[in-house]
């Protein structure tokens, strides 16, 4: 039986159609959440998608880290179920604590939307292992509030445990410090970017398909026979 | 629950309209003529009520009642032929045009305008320009695929343009993002006529399947209306504001009420939850009929409702949630408070339509059922507020035959051709006109523009921006898509309206078959100055007729489309701008054709068509000259129809494998973004026959420069000559060069170009 992965839908999620396609391309099975239900249905692993939960009218993500689905996904992240927070996503995911730091609005105060450049940092937590150590990938990045904030002492933490995963190359879009794309937490099971992998699943709709590779390293550790 | 009606001193029932038939009423404020004022009286046998008189004022508006435009607009209808019609699921009269692309799928899509907001407050103006235009397409029962925005602002360095771009963009931006729409295309233009006007026109794109179309009406006795999403307030009243002078009747109380903008506020996050409850509530088939909430908020839905059904209908006003204190009945039916939908259901499934809005945490209420009688019946505070026949308010509007006169500087216009002006000649000096072209803001890369809006959402889009149009996959199964253009160079409707018009569907026609779709469907977006100036009905008579022989000789239907008039600065008119949208439907996505060269390795390049010297309302004459005036290019709608079947037949047989449609800036710009979009160098070889400034710049309709793989070209060639399409070898594409070399006059490097074309709106915006 394949794997079966969680997409969590609060209102106002939009990519949730599309973290539904890339688990599906990657041969997991994609299972609709909800975010008022509490029941996480026994999925394997859980992938929080990106868009503008509750509008976002309030700090991003700050609204949907309390919904009962994301009190499920704590404690479970909490025993080691491996967890993808994309975009809105990695904001829900600082904000439930799961991850350190903050997103703020891009420098340039507007939201851009263009294909970007990523090296992974670190090929060894759940979600990146089949990638090359030091592989350049290409990812569409979209967000109006993806500049990754923290203090330095958290900084150094990150960078000195190896739990930078993601890097921008070719020019920081957003003023993230030290160019941070996406960040893992202690075990390496959950991770958090602002690029979107589940639009580069196929050279068809987005500039590669360089995004499978999360999906398929996820899909590893779950079976860890195949 | 406020219960605002109980400030209000005294309702203005029908009642009290007969028992005061003299009493004073401001219709002069509220935009009706005394013979509009009188009719409304002899069709309710008495003076209007309070409410009643700001319905028929903005039902009866230019904007919604189509007064000045309906006699020419006509001319669509008689000029579509059952062939035609034979793909058409809904057309010009329902909130959207719908077409069968097949496979059981039907495609809906509209333009609308939202200038006039957009000029006041750009960010708001441009936000709710798009949820209107998303909630028109979802009315129809269609899940909404994508936006575009075709956008017009004055000079680009002009300090207004300052204020209005960002605001519009971020707007448009700010909105489409969050809905979760992909924005695929649209237009950045820039001229001095938009400077007091800028045109901020929004496209969406839905589909559903054949069987789940919605169309508008209330049928059936008893049924329940449902007004849904978000509560009615005091945002967009406009002119209705009048109605709470202190002359009439107002509650100067209500703090602060008339302060309020007349321009909408957004919410985009409201929207994304109704397109979701909504698409629930068809796939439960919990609803009869529904209508969105628009220009003329309830007073346009509930009398299009019903007139649009086989009975009466009542209204309860005093169920509507509300968010302001003090609303007057009048105010509660002429809100343009965003968000709202109104739907007809069956009283056995009101339940379950209730329990869909909840999941979705939408607001819900009953507010009135269909009747067995023939007028819209509307209460308030217990008293009867409106008591009218549906189709006098929603359908039987006034229709003028304004004059209309070729203006008498048309002929000068006309004779003041380019021929006269100092053209580039040597290699330096088209190396020059080249550069400054590409660099100039309406030629230049408008990725400052489009990088702010989101393309990838939902996982559907094919082609966006700067692609000649875009394309959307609609069924993942069988690869089955559309694309979209929408095109006009206004320009050239000022040379001559009919021909500036054909130009314009031409080139959105082209655009489409240039991606490797096949045309099917058109709709517009008809901008203009004031229909009272006998010159611009001239020149709105012209493009209307233009764009419907036009659709004839292509054999494409127009499906529906959007008048905007009164887009000028005192006496100056904007340059007309009838911006045309044409839908194609592509078999297999997979088989699109991008813009960029480089995909293959060893490309040729052709191009199709014939050049000739045209250069009336040119970008060169434009930006080099100052220049506008001539004729513009001419148009030959047969030799467009035989190029879009050579592409599409080249895009299914995999023959092409990039292409790029020549319009603006000629064949020297298609290379330009051939080059940098491909990220490919090329070397393009001009004819020996042919003034090389011609054959560089001249914006000669009908052209296509394709790059075929060096393996298909013969057959390609072939096919060409075989069906009598022009073409010539014009280049090769050469990925080691990294630059464009034109044989004999320049080379390029790819950064050159691309410091020029990409570094103007950035210089400009920030």
């Amino acid at each position: 039986m394949s794997p079966r992965i969680g997409v969590i839908t609060f209102p106002g999620t939009l990519d949730d159609v599309d973290a539904s396609r890339a688990v599906r391309y990657s041969g997991a099975e994609a299972v609709d959440l909800w975010h008022a239900d509490a029941d996480l249905k026994g999925v394997d692993a859980v992938v929080v998608p990106g868009g503008f939960s509750y509008g976002d009218y309030l700090r991003c993500g700050a609204i949907a880290r309390f919904a009962p689905v994301m009190t499920s996904v704590v404690e479970a992240a909490g025993k080691g179920m491996p967890v993808l927070g994309i975009c809105n996503g990695f904001q829900i995911l600082c904000e439930a604590g799961l991850l350190p730091g903050a997103l703020v609005r891009n420098e340039k105060l507007h939201f851009v939307c263009r294909d970007q450049w990523l090296r992974v940092e670190n090929n060894d937590t759940v979600w990146s292992t089949r990638y090359d150590q030091g592989a350049e990938v290409l990812i569409p990045l979209k967000s109006g509030e993806g500049g990754y904030m923290a203090d330095q002492a958290t900084l150094d933490r990150l960078e000195g445990d190896g739990r930078v995963v993601f890097r921008y190359v070719g020019g920081n879009p957003n003023g993230s410090r030290n160019d941070i794309a996406g960040i893992a937490s202690e075990s390496g099971r959950v991770v958090g970017l602002m690029p979107h992998p589940e639009h580069a699943i196929d050279a068809l709709t987005g500039p590669s398909d360089d995004g499978l590779g999360m999906f398929y390293s996820a899909l590893d550790a779950l079976v860890p026979s195949a | 629950m406020v219960s605002p009606h109980v400030e209000t001193p005294a309702i203005d029932s029908t009642a009290r309209a007969e028992q005061t038939p003299d009493l004073p009423q401001p219709y002069v404020e509220l935009g009706l003529a005394d013979d509009e004022y009188a009719r409304i009286k002899e069709i309710l046998g008495r003076r209007p009520t309070e409410a009643e008189l700001a319905m028929y004022s903005v039902m009866w508006s230019e904007h919604c009642s189509y007064k000045s435009s309906k006699k020419h607009l006509s001319y669509f209808g008689k000029t579509t032929t059952p062939e035609m019609r034979e793909k058409m699921l809904a057309g010009i009269g329902e909130n959207a045009g719908v077409v069968d692309i097949g496979d059981g799928w039907a495609v809906t899509f509209k333009v609308e305008s939202h200038n006039h907001p957009s000029y006041v407050e750009p960010y708001q103006g441009a936000a709710t320009g798009v949820g209107g235009i998303v909630r028109d397409i979802l009315a129809m029962g269609a899940r909404p695929l994508a936006v575009a925005d075709p956008l017009r602002f004055g000079p680009a360095d002009a300090p207004d343009t300052r204020r209005v771009l960002p605001g519009v963009v971020a707007g448009v931006a700010g909105y489409g993002n969050c809905l979760g729409l992909p924005n695929i295309g649209g237009e950045v233009v820039f001229d001095e006529s938009y400077a007091g006007n800028p045109l901020v026109n929004a496209l969406c794109v839905g589909a559903m399947r054949v069987e789940d179309l919605h169309l508008a009406h209330a049928s059936g006795t008893g049924n329940k209306i449902i007004l849904f999403g978000a509560r009615t307030g005091l945002d967009g009243i406009g002119g209705v504001s009048v109605l709470a002078s202190d002359t009439f009747s107002g509650d100067e109380t209500a703090g602060g009420r008339k302060k309020l903008p007349s321009v909408q506020v957004g919410d985009p996050f409201t929207e994304k939850v109704l397109i979701e409850c909504c698409l629930e509530l068809f796939a439960k088939k919990l609803v009869v009929g529904i209508q969105d909430l628009g220009g003329a908020g309830l007073s346009c839905a509930t009398s299009e409702l019903a007139a649009a059904g086989d009975g009466g209908m009542h209204i309860d006003l005093d169920q509507v949630p509300l968010r302001a204190k003090g609303m007057t009945a009048a105010e509660i039916l002429s809100s343009e408070s965003q968000e709202r939908m109104c739907a007809v259901v069956s009283p056995s499934d009101v339940d379950a339509f209730m329990a869909v809005c909840a999941k979705w945490d939408v607001i819900a209420t009953e507010i009135g059922e269909v009747t067995d009688g023939e007028h819209l019946v509307i209460t308030w505070g217990g008293e009867t507020v409106v008591d009218v026949p549906p189709r006098t308010v929603a359908h039987q509007g006034p229709v003028y035959d304004r004059p209309y006169a070729r203006p008498a500087a048309q002929d000068t216009v006309q004779a003041n051709t380019p021929d006269s002006l100092a053209r580039p000649s040597t290699p330096d000096e088209l190396r020059e006109t080249l550069l400054t072209l590409i660099a100039s803001p309406n030629l230049a890369s408008k990725e400052w523009v489009t990088q702010q809006y989101d393309r990838y959402v939902r996982g559907n889009t094919v082609l966006a921006q700067p692609s000649d149009s875009g394309v959307i996959r609609i069924d993942e199964s069988t690869g089955r898509g559309v694309a979209v253009a929408t095109d006009c160079n206004s320009r050239f409707v000022y040379l001559d309206p009919y021909a500036g018009t054909q130009l314009a569907l031409a080139e959105a026609y082209r655009n489409v078959a240039t991606s490797g779709a096949q045309p099917m469907a058109v709709t517009n977006c008809l901008n203009f100055g004031s229909p009272r100036d006998p010159g611009v009905m001239w020149q709105f008579e012209r493009a209307v007729h233009g764009l419907a022989d036009g659709c004839a000789q292509l054999g494409v239907p127009v499906t529906g489309g959007n008048v905007s008039f009164y887009n000028q600065t005192g006496e100056t008119a904007i340059l007309p701008t009838p911006v045309v949208g044409v839908l194609g439907v592509v078999d297999d996505v997979t088989r699109r054709i991008p813009t960029g060269i480089g995909n293959e390795a060893g490309e040729s390049l052709l191009l199709l068509g014939d050049t000739h010297d045209e250069f009336g309302g040119s970008a060169w004459a434009h930006v080099i000259h100052q220049h506008l005036g001539g004729l513009p290019p001419k148009v030959d709608l047969e030799r467009e129809r035989l190029l879009a079947e050579i592409l599409v037949a080249g895009s299914r047989d995999g023959m092409i494998s990039a292409a790029h449609d020549l319009s603006d800036g000629g064949l020297a710009q298609a290379f330009v973004e051939m080059v940098l979009i491909g990220q490919c160098g090329a070397r393009a070889i001009l004819a020996d026959d042919q003034d090389p400034f011609v054959q560089l710049f001249s914006e000669s309709a009908g052209r296509v420069l394709v790059a075929v793989p060096r393996s298909e070209e013969l057959r390609f060639t072939e096919m060409c000559g075989a069906r009598g399409l022009p073409w010539r070898r014009a280049g090769v594409v050469d990925p080691e060069s990294g630059s464009l070399e034109i044989q004999d006059i320049a080379t390029f490097g790819l950064d050159e170009l691309r410091t020029a074309w990409e570094g103007t709106l950035p210089a400009l915006f920030g």
